[in-house]
């Protein structure tokens, strides 16, 4: 592992300080400026990642989806909320794409109204679960000893909560049946408990990426060119153990939108009518053998929003990665 | 009335089956094979009991149904639902419906050989009745003279500090032993329906063993009076039951042994039924009647009945939005019943008219005005009403299948009035019930009633009497409470009928809640059996099982 | 070693300490009255709400109950569910079945991960390597119970491969299915970490190296690669062992293995705080010998790691 090292340390030159390594500003400057100036790590993966066909397309991809959860009545003018029992499992038409649900409600307005709750929560989860969990490993693992042993043991003891009664107190505390939380507040719970439950395994994926990492030849020459704590975690621990975090982040994306759906039926999530994948889907089981359409279509968009993200990840990870340059 | 409790179950019918009455029963053509039949075996299917089995303790289906099949009471109620006719009891006679002396058949045992005497119901019901001992049916002895003296309530509710004070008796002043055979009940007040009652498992006898095993140990393994008897318990696997070979009465078991298989999902239980590992599901999962599956699944096995359960939105009257009955009504008026049994009952449950589900004895069929669908009159009775301002919250228990009717209530009413109208699911049926019992709700919600005893009292009672044990919207009508009160003390049955039929004339004008449906059951059973009854409440009849 | 071993057994005490009294507070915490919904459309009478609350002590204040129940514990006494079932009982007959359930689901879901990690992380961006991603992504997409109601229906009634349940005796045989599913969750997760480790290392000396001294194929992936590519997967599926074992609810269910499941999610919502802790506490000292064999597996698996 001596060549990705020493790329590193080389790639990342003393005199730059770690607050003005962004991409955005690197890439705003005139051609010859830029060529001039010695990148920085996240200068390298802009320009890695401007190149790569799957990058661009996974990003439009997001780019819609993101689009749909602002403004879902841009891509349909359906009712997603008020449905005629008439209208009761008929299939797909020509009048409505995706078919009418059990309550006869339009699917293909509900997909659509059905964006915003299920990426919100999710991506607000997986964010928060990422950089909460992530930080707690990289600690966790870098400094080891007893802060290593404190903060593994207070995992274990949230590993043991089980999902159901962690979400139902914490929920019903704060969402119980009677409570007026507006649909953002909701949400915003929701994702709280997502992440206060999920945590742990993140942060004990991160702790073996840092422990596995840290006595690397070159961050053992960067600890002996005498670097400080932060700048050692910051420029080489973090992006050489970034790669098992965004795999199992962007993946993650799809089982949160999943447990979402799961607190909704429980009666603690977000309520009737507010519509998401996940409740589509879980709404759909009862009808899998007369009308499989019903869980076909939200599912699908469930994959093709959780493969965007997964190929976005992917892309920004090989970028980042200075192993796989 | 018992509670269904599968957890995670598809159809959990939220507070479904208990006790008697009206009738549901299928047979095929074709007789058994008494050879096949003598030493047959089935296995059914069950949840595991929630307590031990006792039969004044127990008010969930699970275990109500076993005890249902290991003892036969004073009276029993017939499969098709006509009037209760006698059992272990040879003649229940009274001149003025209030002291009725009961006198009961010699030759009937326990299974461990015992014979049963008065003195066994008489211990039995002091047993039930007594507080410390905590029974969940303990009300249902309240009818008995003395009850209170042995019962006594807490002067703060369970909720509070304070103890309830000590009862002064261990018995009832109202049972009396005549002799070995014989006994004599005292009650508070003249009931007509008392006979009626009497097969409630709450009524059952209980053997000398019971007294000296415990509530607790007897409860593992318990000792019936009936045509089965119980064999081992093996907790959440199964419960095996076998043939009471002395077992007097006429309804014999033909087949021998039954195991009661417990399972978690009725879908399991479902696919075990079509891949022949399971001879009978009592109900077949919501995903099995999506667009009648289960008819083209189980051909001439499938077994759709009727039973007498009603299901209901009710209101909480004490809230002052909800006090004006033409808003009531108007919302009552506004549910298209018929488009809610077709779409998503799939016919499978029938559209309420009347207050009292007309399989009850003594119910009128179409007389609940107000659940005509008229969106004409609803509009027109909705403007009378000075409208309702804000959100309509329909609430349900979301552990149970209730949510997909409940979002169609909703969404008719808001469709045809212009409420803003939802439904939400609690979590638990357990928070649903506290807030209920609080008077704390702060929206309609869901009830269900199914009747305990087959007498349109039963309908009136409990759930539309001032006070009333299920009255939990707290609707009051002075009226109302004058009739019911001569119905109970009228002479016969006919005359409490006629008295109950204007009582329910009055209710109709009020619309204290809104009957939906009426209940309907789909069952299946395996190749293997040949004959098949269901009881009037639609639990399996093991008595009639020929294979 | 001896000593690290040592330190972390001891740290079990004070974890075992904060669970069972998080857990504690927790259930007691779950809103609703356990005998508000026992007696159906009617309230229970007082006198049986008097007796359980009697019995059970739970009008004593939180950390009073917290104490009796320890207290017991230690002796040895789990205590009874509001059933009156011993929950020492409960614990013997269902835990096991969960434990082979999860142990089935973990061999299939890391079987078939590392084998689809491998394959696609020694070949990227190829055809196999974009069909594990979709139908993987597939599996999670879809709930358990949708890819469980498919596999019995398809599997046992409409072929009768197999039977639709798993019988009380739970035989090996009777657990694939079953385990598949709940183990097709995790599928994803693991093939793409093994996919991304294998081809980060794919590049490093140490696997050139391996190739240049002449060594097959097989042995450099083998033994080189894979070794060295293997932590972040084990500690995924460290973690989905205790995962596994705690979230089978469903499965179980569908299958009707008489498991942990569905009595610790009733107990939550009857509120039976000593059934609740009691099987979670297990439950956690599963999770912590688990963590403590990964960690022990990272110093297997990468001589660097060192622990003093």
């Amino acid at each position: 592992m001596s060549e990705p090292s020493a790329a590193s340390i080389v790639g990342t030159p003393p005199a730059q300080a770690p607050d003005e390594i962004g991409a955005p500003t690197n890439a705003g400057q005139p051609e010859n400026a830029r060529k001039e100036k010695p990148r920085g790590l996240l200068g390298d993966a802009w320009r890695d990642l401007r190149r790569k066909p799957l990058f661009w397309i996974s990003a439009t991809f997001i780019l819609i989806f993101l689009l749909m959860t602002v403004f879902p009545s841009l891509f349909t003018s359906g009712d997603p909320e008020n449905g005629d029992l008439q209208n009761s499992l008929v299939g797909p038409s020509s009048e409505a794409w995706f078919g009418y649900d059990f309550q006869g409600r339009d699917v293909f307005a509900r997909v659509i109204y059905g964006a915003r709750a299920s990426i919100v929560v999710s991506l607000l989860s997986v964010v928060g679960v990422l950089l909460f969990g992530g930080a707690m490993g990289i600690v966790a693992g870098y400094r080891g000893g007893w802060v290593d042993a404190l903060l593994s043991r207070i995992a274990d003891i949230f590993f043991g909560l089980p999902f159901v009664l962690g979400a139902i107190v914490i929920l019903t505390t704060f969402n119980g049946s009677g409570t007026s939380n507006s649909k953002a507040e909701i949400m915003a719970l929701v994702s709280m408990s997502l992440v206060v439950l999920g945590w742990p395994v993140v942060m004990r994926l991160m702790r073996s990426s840092v422990l596995a990492t840290k006595e690397a030849d070159y961050i053992v020459a960067a600890r002996a060119l005498g670097a400080s704590t932060g700048r050692i975690i910051l420029k080489h621990l973090l992006p050489n153990c970034l790669a098992p975090l965004l795999v199992y982040g962007t993946i993650l994306v799809g089982s949160y939108i999943g447990a979402e759906a799961t607190l909704s039926f429980l009666g603690v999530g977000l309520k009737s009518p507010v519509v998401s994948w996940g409740i589509m889907i879980n709404e759909a089981q009862n009808f899998l053998r007369v009308a499989p359409y019903l869980l076909f279509f939200p599912a699908a968009f469930l994959v093709a929003a959780v493969l965007s993200f997964v190929m976005l990840g992917e892309a920004v990870r090989e970028a980042l990665d200075p192993k796989l340059r | 009335m018992r509670v269904s409790k599968r957890a995670g179950s598809a159809v959990a019918l939220g507070a479904a089956f208990a006790l008697v009455a009206s009738g549901c029963s299928s047979s095929d053509s074709d007789g058994g094979d008494a050879g096949a039949s003598a030493d047959g075996a089935i296995t059914i299917d069950g949840t595991q009991p929630e307590v031990g089995l006792v039969p004044a303790n127990t008010t969930e289906t699970g275990g109500g149904a076993i005890i249902d099949w290991i003892w036969t009471g004073l009276v029993e109620y017939p499969n098709d639902g006509s009037a209760p006719r006698n059992a272990v009891a040879e003649s229940i006679e009274t001149t003025d419906s209030k002291v009725y002396t009961i006198k009961i058949k010699k030759d009937t045992k326990f299974h461990d050989g015992t014979v049963v005497k008065a003195k066994n119901f008489v211990d039995a019901w002091n047993w039930g009745a007594y507080s410390p001992n905590g029974a969940q049916n303990g009300s249902f002895f309240s009818d008995i003279q003395g009850f209170a003296d042995v019962h006594t309530e807490d002067p703060d509710g369970a909720e509070g500090p304070k103890k309830a004070p000590e009862p002064k008796a261990k018995e009832m002043s109202g049972l009396k032993v005549v002799d070995d055979f014989t006994f004599e009940v005292t009650l508070e007040a003249p009931t007509a329906v008392f006979p009626t009652k009497l097969g409630y498992s709450t009524f059952m006898p209980l053997p000398d063993a019971f007294f000296s095993q415990g509530a607790e140990a007897f409860g593992k393994k318990p000792i019936g009076n009936g045509p089965i008897k119980f064999v081992s318990w093996e907790d959440d696997v199964q419960i095996k039951l076998t043939r009471f070979d002395e077992y007097s009465l006429n309804d014999k078991m033909k087949i021998k042994d039954v195991t009661v298989k417990m399972y978690q999902d009725d879908t399991a239980a479902y696919n075990d039924l079509l891949a022949g590992n399971l001879d009978f599901q009592q109900q077949v999962p919501i995903s099995a009647l999506a667009g009648d599956k289960w008819k083209s699944d189980l051909g001439p096995r499938a077994i759709p009945s009727v039973t007498p359960s009603t299901g209901i939105i009710a209101f909480p009257i004490y809230d002052k939005r909800f006090q004006n009955a033409k808003l009531r009504k108007a919302i009552s008026m506004s549910i298209n019943r018929q488009e809610i049994s077709d779409k998503i009952f799939f016919g499978n449950r029938k559209p309420a008219d009347s207050w009292a589900n007309p399989l009850t004895p003594g119910a009128k069929a179409g007389n609940c005005t107000s659940c005509q669908y008229n969106v004409e009159e609803a509009k027109k009775l909705y403007a009378e009403s000075g409208g309702f301002t804000g959100e309509l919250v329909m609430y349900y228990n979301a552990d149970a299948s209730h949510k997909e009717w409940m979002e169609a209530v909703a969404q008719q009413v808001k469709t045809n009035l212009g409420i803003n109208a939802r439904a939400e699911g609690v979590p638990t049926f357990a928070v649903f019930r506290q807030n209920i019992n609080a008077g704390k709700m702060t929206g309609m919600y869901r009830a269900g009633w199914q009747q305990d005893y087959p007498d349109v009292e039963n309908w009136v009672g409990p759930l539309y009497v001032t006070g009333g044990s299920s009255n939990d919207g707290k609707y009051s009508n002075p009226q109302v409470d004058a009739l019911a009160k001569e119905a109970a003390a009228a002479p016969s049955l006919e005359a409490a009928h006629a008295k109950y039929a204007e009582a329910v004339a009055l209710i109709d004008q009020d619309v204290p809640s809104i009957p939906v449906y009426f209940g309907g059951q789909q069952s299946g059973h395996s190749e293997k059996i040949k004959k098949i009854q269901l009881s009037n409440v639609g639990e399996l009849d093991l008595t009639s099982i020929e294979l | 070693m001896g000593r690290y071993l040592l330190r972390r057994l001891l740290q079990l005490v004070p974890v075992f300490i904060g669970t069972t009294f998080l857990i504690y507070w927790l259930v007691w915490s779950v809103p609703g009255d356990p005998f508000a919904g026992k007696c159906g459309e009617r309230p229970c009478p007082d006198s049986f709400v008097n007796m359980m609350t009697e019995k059970f002590k739970l009008d004593e204040p939180l950390i009073v109950q917290y104490g009796n129940y320890m207290q017991n514990l230690l002796q040895g006494d789990f205590g009874q569910n509001y059933g009156g079932r011993e929950i020492s009982d409960i614990i013997a007959t269902s835990y096991p079945n969960t434990l082979k359930l999860a142990l089935v689901a973990l061999t299939i879901e890391a079987v078939i991960g590392l084998t689809a990690g491998v394959l696609t992380g020694l070949r990227r961006n190829g055809f196999l390597d974009n069909l594990v991603l979709v139908s993987t992504l597939f599996l999670i997409a879809l709930p358990i119970f949708v890819i469980g109601f498919v596999a019995q229906w398809l599997l046992g009634v409409q072929w009768g491969i197999v039977k639709p349940t798993v019988s009380s005796e739970m035989r090996l045989s009777e657990l694939i299915v079953p385990g598949f599913v709940l183990g097709s969750a995790s599928m994803a997760y693991i093939a793409r970490l093994a996919r991304t480790s294998i081809a980060e290392n794919r590049r490093a000396d140490y696997v050139r190296t391996a190739i240049a001294k002449g060594l097959p194929m097989r042995r450099v992936v083998g033994v080189h690669l894979l070794r060295n590519s293997l932590i972040p997967v084990v500690t995924l599926l460290g973690t989905d062992l205790g995962a596994l074992m705690g979230g089978a609810i469903v499965t179980e269910g569908i299958f009707q293995v008489n498991g942990i499941g569905r009595q610790v999610f009733r107990a939550i919502v009857t509120k039976e705080s000593a059934t609740v802790v009691s099987i979670v506490v297990v439950l956690v000292l599963v999770y912590l010998l688990m963590n403590l064999l990964v960690d022990l597996l990272y110093a297997a698996l990468d001589p660097r790691i060192r622990y003093e």
